[in-house]
């Protein structure tokens, strides 16, 4: 028999949290995040490497309490619900690579589908080519889907295993109470701090960890992904974790209106650059990162909150990812694309559909 | 005998699409699709449902064992 019902996981409830991001992230940027980043993974993935010195663009250097609550959030909700679930060893280097090109193709557009969404919503017309390429992207991981691509089996495991992100996350905590922001210094302790750019906006910890406990703990309990939202329609014609991605969105643009946080237009959107063409190729790249890996990033990071050593490799993938993003100069800016920006997107697209075609097969 | 789909240690969407491979394979009768996680009991039992399938769920330990039925 079923041990009781999940509401979360219900139509209704994949609304309700879809609907509740869409009310936070705003809120989020009311209170010190930057404009239409309320919650962007790939970009506080990209903050956290800046923090502990995988790049020093410094610009984008906070260590991002949102991330720490997602993945603290969703352990805390697996353990309550008895969904913990210690496994690994499903392809984790893929995974890492894959994460890594994710980030990438993310940093490209300048946003993960979280924050995609949220540009939309704050009026950034630019947003509406990368979800475009998103969308592109995910179906190309749709079609290796349906020839038989898989990432094999994972295997249960020791429960430090899944354990490990967790801890990783929770001493990146401790690391920011010992070592606090200091006003108008670029380093405190070991931890570096933006003093200008989109990374010296944030909302003050206590609430960007309180925010990102809570939405770990729905998102776990829900199943929230915006890849899967896409995929999902995309190969089954199923709705459900469409639903939520949508409640996201029209949730999030009425919190804006509300919040005078609405500006339509392409020129000078916040943290955003009008080269269409690339915003919907590195779009494509980290859709198609995401539908072969099998999740979007904020997935990621609750799937490693559960105990999955294979999504927390990916999460580590991005991280690094985004240390060689900003190192080789392949991130946009509000200039445009890096200069080797382009050269990147392509790489990983090649990556990307080696992988595809070579892991085909049936799994033991 | 009922068909057996062994989806355990897979991720998304494979469970899902394991199950409606065989769906459609047998049009009806009875599956069994084995999965060791609850979002995969969830989406299966989701995308069953939806092709008219009575599903069946058994905890064994901290597996499940999903019987899905249509006459």
């Amino acid at each position: 028999m079923t041990t009781g019902k999940n509401f979360l996981a219900t139509r209704w409830g994949i609304v309700s949290v879809g609907g509740l991001i869409g009310i936070l992230a705003p809120l989020l940027q009311k209170w010190g995040n930057p404009a239409n980043m309320g919650v962007c993974v790939a970009c506080f993935d990209r903050d956290i490497a800046g923090a502990v010195g995988l790049h020093r663009a410094a610009v984008v250097q906070y260590m991002r309490p949102e991330i720490i609550g997602f993945v603290l959030g969703a352990l805390i909700a697996a353990y309550a619900f008895k969904e913990f679930r210690s496994r690994a060893g499903s392809a984790p280097i893929v995974r890492f690579v894959l994460g890594a090109f994710a980030m990438i193709g993310a940093l490209v557009f300048l946003g993960c589908p979280w924050r995609a969404v949220l540009r939309l919503a704050g009026g950034d017309g630019n947003a509406i080519f990368g979800l475009l390429g998103l969308i592109g992207g995910i179906w190309v991981g749709t079609l290796f889907l349906k020839g038989g691509y898989n990432l094999g089996r994972s295997q249960k495991t020791h429960t430090s295993v899944g354990w490990l992100l967790p801890l990783i996350m929770l001493g990146f905590l401790v690391l920011m109470l010992i070592f606090p922001q200091v006003q108008g210094q670029e380093k405190s302790g070991v931890l570096f701090y933006s003093i200008k750019g989109p990374g010296s906006m944030h909302a003050p910890l206590f609430v960007s960890l309180m925010i990102g406990l809570l939405i770990g703990f729905l998102a776990q309990r829900s199943r929230f992904c915006t890849m899967g939202a896409i995929r999902d329609f995309v190969l089954f014609k199923q709705t459900h974790l469409l639903f939520g991605f949508i409640a996201l969105v029209v949730v999030a643009f009425i919190v804006n209106l509300i919040l005078g946080q609405f500006n339509p237009g392409f020129a000078k959107q916040p943290v955003a650059h009008t080269m269409s063409l690339w915003n919907f190729g590195g779009m494509v790249l980290a859709g198609l990162a995401f539908a072969l890996a099998g999740g979007c990033p904020g997935r990621q990071l609750f799937l490693a909150g559960e105990g999955d050593g294979d999504a927390a490799v990916f999460v580590l993938g991005m991280i690094v990812g985004a240390g060689f993003a900003h190192n080789f100069s392949l991130a946009s800016s509000p200039d445009g694309v890096g200069p080797y920006g382009i050269p990147a997107v392509i790489i990983g697209l090649l990556t990307c559909l080696f992988i595809g075609f070579t892991m085909r097969k049936e799994v033991a | 005998m009922s068909n057996v789909v062994d989806a355990r240690g897979l991720s998304c969407p494979q469970p899902v699409l394991l199950a409606l491979n065989e769906i459609k394979k047998i049009n009806k009768g009875e599956i069994v699709i084995l999965v060791d996680t609850d979002t995969s009991k969830e989406n299966v039992s989701r995308a069953a449902t939806t092709q008219g399938w009575d599903v069946e769920v058994e905890k064994v330990e901290e597996k499940y064992r999903l019987v899905l039925k249509k006459d």
